[in-house]
């Protein structure tokens, strides 16, 4: 039984398997906003090859009763199908992708490629004076190498959010 | 498509609510759903009411359901339609009341262009529903239909909008039948047994049990209402009901300790605080109903029975939970409590009812009404002298109310015996409701007696559906305790806000007889205490729509009372008893 007055706060993995539908994106962000959860990231796009389903991935923070709550009210709305806590389900991956530009030149430039190559980022545009790394991996590798961007001239950064599945045989169907 | 698609969207629409069993609409009619009314006015096996204003269609729709257990529908037209119908929503929707809300909406290709009286109502919507859709093809119409009747009835009720571009309406449509399932949203209600048998051991371990249920019994229909009776007398155990649960358990049953929170009695709040094991069934831990969360009922360990599985751990942690249908849950408590092993131990549960009885000596409803003929009318007595003389009625009694004051004594006051038969506005506490509310009740009860216990502020908020109450000649009664305040928001200003009544006077009154008389109704006036009881009897024997205008003592307050951030055992009882309870604190006055 999650305690009120348990107050960590714990990071939340949640996976929701949805009718490819107008407004249910709508409806889950809503669902965020009007209750005051925290969203992380969030990513969504259909499944299945007839596009009849979407998985919203969302990473979400809270207090073991807050993290419940927002299971179960998703799991309420009306075109949901599925809700799995990937993180306290068991092991899972979760992944993200990250583009990465990058302004520079002389000494700093070279030191951007190498780094960029220390994490396996691909370069994926460059002129003379800057390039476009493109990065997969878990959120905290990100981080780490927009971090030490930073002094080496980042200028920008999209990232895609996090897409996540179970380790193993389990899926979320 | 089928051989019947010669039939327009607005034909297919109407028989799919003939096959869902509609038998009224409720609504007011606009450019947008013009087909649609055509398309009534050329049947005759769905009546339509028309309403004054679309808010007073949805509480129309609400008493319609809550006092059948059937989905109330509404038809309103785009853009103002659809926003004046919101309020309505979210109130179907706080109280868990099946409706589904028909809109009306500017053509497709228009959508998103601002057009006239064009409104986003799915985006509008979206968090004032259970459910809405955006009907876009002529093929999804029907399927679209009996999908929203069935998500508005099953699991926990509500609300779901159906918005209907006109083309969709006017355009030739398939019809389809209910599909046997629908493909995501099927709620639990069948209890887990394992937890029922957990819950049972808890229960008959109680030394000091107590059962608290709410609306969710009401809304599982009278069969679980007969169970829980079973259950509680084959337990000896006492019982609370919420504002909304109210009639669910007999209020004259010596087990029932009245109504719990707030306004609530001494001795349910007292027994919520000092049981050892709480059995909470289609109730949601409510702030009215828990005070101050952190002094809530500490010594108890906990079982709650909810249809909706958020209801569960959102502000109180339990220690059973049982996602179920109120019903089916009762009906399998019922079956353990009397298969399973092992006594209650008596010794304890007599001590504890010597205690419940001690609390309940301090009769805390109490209140003194001077009976000289001249004196001021007690709203508490206007209450009971309404509910001694409806008593022995021949007919059938349900009892709407607005919001405030009035809408506490009563609760406090009527006492109800049987569910379905007590409408009011529970979770988001809408002024205006009541009046509606009594004329959905009435047009579902032709011959019964309905009655709108109102307060003078509150009955303005919807006084215009007085002319649907005359054009369908509905004989509601409007029962007006006139104190000329907006007396819960006065109270609150004189107990938290060193009494400043800042914009609470009800002034400028209209002279509610003549009103009456306006709307083809009756008007009576009851000055003082002398007057009372012929005024409800020329009330209650008139054949029309009455306005009674009952003239109450402006000062009197609603006690008792937890304030704002206390606890159930910091009640302040009312001016009848002595000092007690607890004052605001600065935390307390932060809430509402």
């Amino acid at each position: 039984m999650p305690s009120s007055s348990d107050t960590t706060q714990r990071s939340a993995t949640i996976s929701v398997l949805v009718d490819n539908e107008a407004g249910v994106l709508a409806r889950v962000i809503g669902l965020f906003s009007g209750r005051g959860y925290n969203i992380d990231s969030l990513t969504v796009a259909p499944v299945d090859a007839a596009g009849l389903h979407s998985r919203i991935n969302v990473v979400t923070s809270g207090t073991a009763m807050v993290i419940e709550q927002i299971k179960a009210q998703l799991d309420r709305l009306v075109p949901v199908h599925r809700v799995a806590d990937l993180t306290q389900d068991g092991p899972h991956v979760a992944r993200e992708m990250a583009l990465v530009k990058v302004i520079g030149a002389g000494e700093k430039r070279v030191e951007a490629l190498r780094i960029a190559d220390t994490f396996r980022a691909r370069v994926v545009d460059t002129t003379t004076e800057s390039f476009v790394f493109e990065l997969t991996g878990a959120t905290d590798k990100l981080d780490a190498f927009i971090e030490l961007m930073r002094d080496l001239g980042l200028a920008e950064v999209s990232r895609t959010g996090v897409a996540a599945l179970a380790r193993g045989k389990r899926t979320i169907g | 498509m089928s051989a019947e698609s010669h039939q327009s969207g607005a034909e297919v629409l109407l028989r799919a609510l003939k096959d869902q069993g509609v038998e009224v609409i409720f609504g007011y009619p606009g450019g947008a759903v013009l087909p649609i009314y055509d398309a009534l006015f050329n049947q005759n096996a769905i009546r339509h009411i028309l309403v004054r204003q679309e808010g007073g269609a949805v509480h129309a729709a609400e008493g319609y359901a809550r006092s059948t257990g059937k989905v109330g529908v509404v038809l309103v037209t785009s853009g103002p339609g659809a926003t004046n119908a919101v309020t309505g929503l979210v109130d179907a929707l706080m109280d868990s009341i099946p409706v589904v809300c028909l809109t009306g909406q500017v053509p497709t290709h228009l959508i998103g262009n601002d057009a006239f009286q064009e409104a986003d109502t799915t985006g509008i919507t979206r968090p004032a529903t259970k459910h809405n859709y955006l009907v876009k093809r002529s093929e999804d119409l029907a399927r679209v239909v009996h999908e929203a009747f069935y998500v508005a009835r099953s699991g926990r009720p509500g609300p779901v909008v159906i918005d209907l571009p006109k083309d969709i309406v006017i355009n030739k449509a398939p019809y389809t039948e209910a599909a046997p399932q629908h493909p995501s949203y099927r709620p639990q209600t069948e209890p887990d047994a394992a937890q029922i048998a957990r819950a049972v051991a808890l229960l008959k371990q109680a030394k000091r049990p107590m059962i608290y249920t709410g609306g969710g019994v009401i809304n599982a229909g009278p069969a679980a209402a007969e169970t829980l009776v079973k259950f509680v007398r084959a337990s000896g155990f006492p019982i609370t009901n919420t504002l909304m649960g109210l009639g669910a358990y007999p209020a004259s049953d010596p087990q029932f300790l009245g109504m719990l929170g707030m306004h609530g009695t001494y001795e349910a709040n007292l027994a919520m605080h000092g049981c050892d094991v709480l059995l909470a069934v289609g109730a949601r831990f409510d702030d009215r109903v828990t005070g101050r969360l952190n002094a809530f009922s500490q010594g108890s360990r906990k079982i709650h029975i909810d249809i909706d599985g958020s209801s569960i751990n959102k502000n109180v942690p339990v220690d059973v939970p049982v996602i179920a249908d109120a019903g089916r849950a009762l009906e399998a408590l019922y079956a353990e409590w009397m298969a399973a092993p092992g006594q209650v131990d008596t010794a304890s549960l007599t001590a504890w009812w010597r205690q419940i009885d001690a609390w309940r000596a301090k009769d805390s409803l109490k209140f003194s009404q001077e009976m000289a003929p001249g004196s001021l009318i007690k709203p508490q007595y206007a209450i009971q002298r309404l509910y001694e003389i409806t008593r022995s009625l021949k007919k059938e009694v349900f009892i709407t109310t607005e919001v405030g004051q009035h809408q506490m004594w009563a609760a406090q006051h009527f006492h109800f015996e049987k569910p379905n038969h007590w409408m009011t506005s529970g979770g988001l506490g809408t002024m205006g409701y009541g009046l509606p509310a009594a004329m959905g009740v009435q047009i579902a009860h032709p011959d019964a007696l309905v009655v709108d216990i109102a307060g003078e502020a509150s009955i303005l908020m919807n006084i215009q559906e007085m002319g649907t109450l005359a054009q369908y000649r509905l004989p509601v009664k409007v029962f007006i305790l006139n104190n000329q305040y907006m007396g819960m928001v006065r109270q609150w200003q004189e107990l938290l806000h060193g009494g400043r009544y800042s914009e609470t006077y009800s002034a400028a009154l209209p002279d509610f007889v003549k009103l009456a008389d306006a709307f083809h109704a009756k008007g009576l006036r009851a000055e003082n205490v002398g007057q009372l009881d012929s005024v409800i009897h020329a009330m209650l024997e008139s054949p029309t729509a009455v306005i009674a205008d009952i003239a109450v003592d402006p000062a009197e307050n609603c006690f008792p009372m937890i304030p704002s951030g206390a606890a159930h055992n910091e009640m302040l009882l009312g001016p009848e008893h002595a000092a007690s309870g607890a004052g605001i604190t600065d935390e307390g006055l932060v809430l509402v």
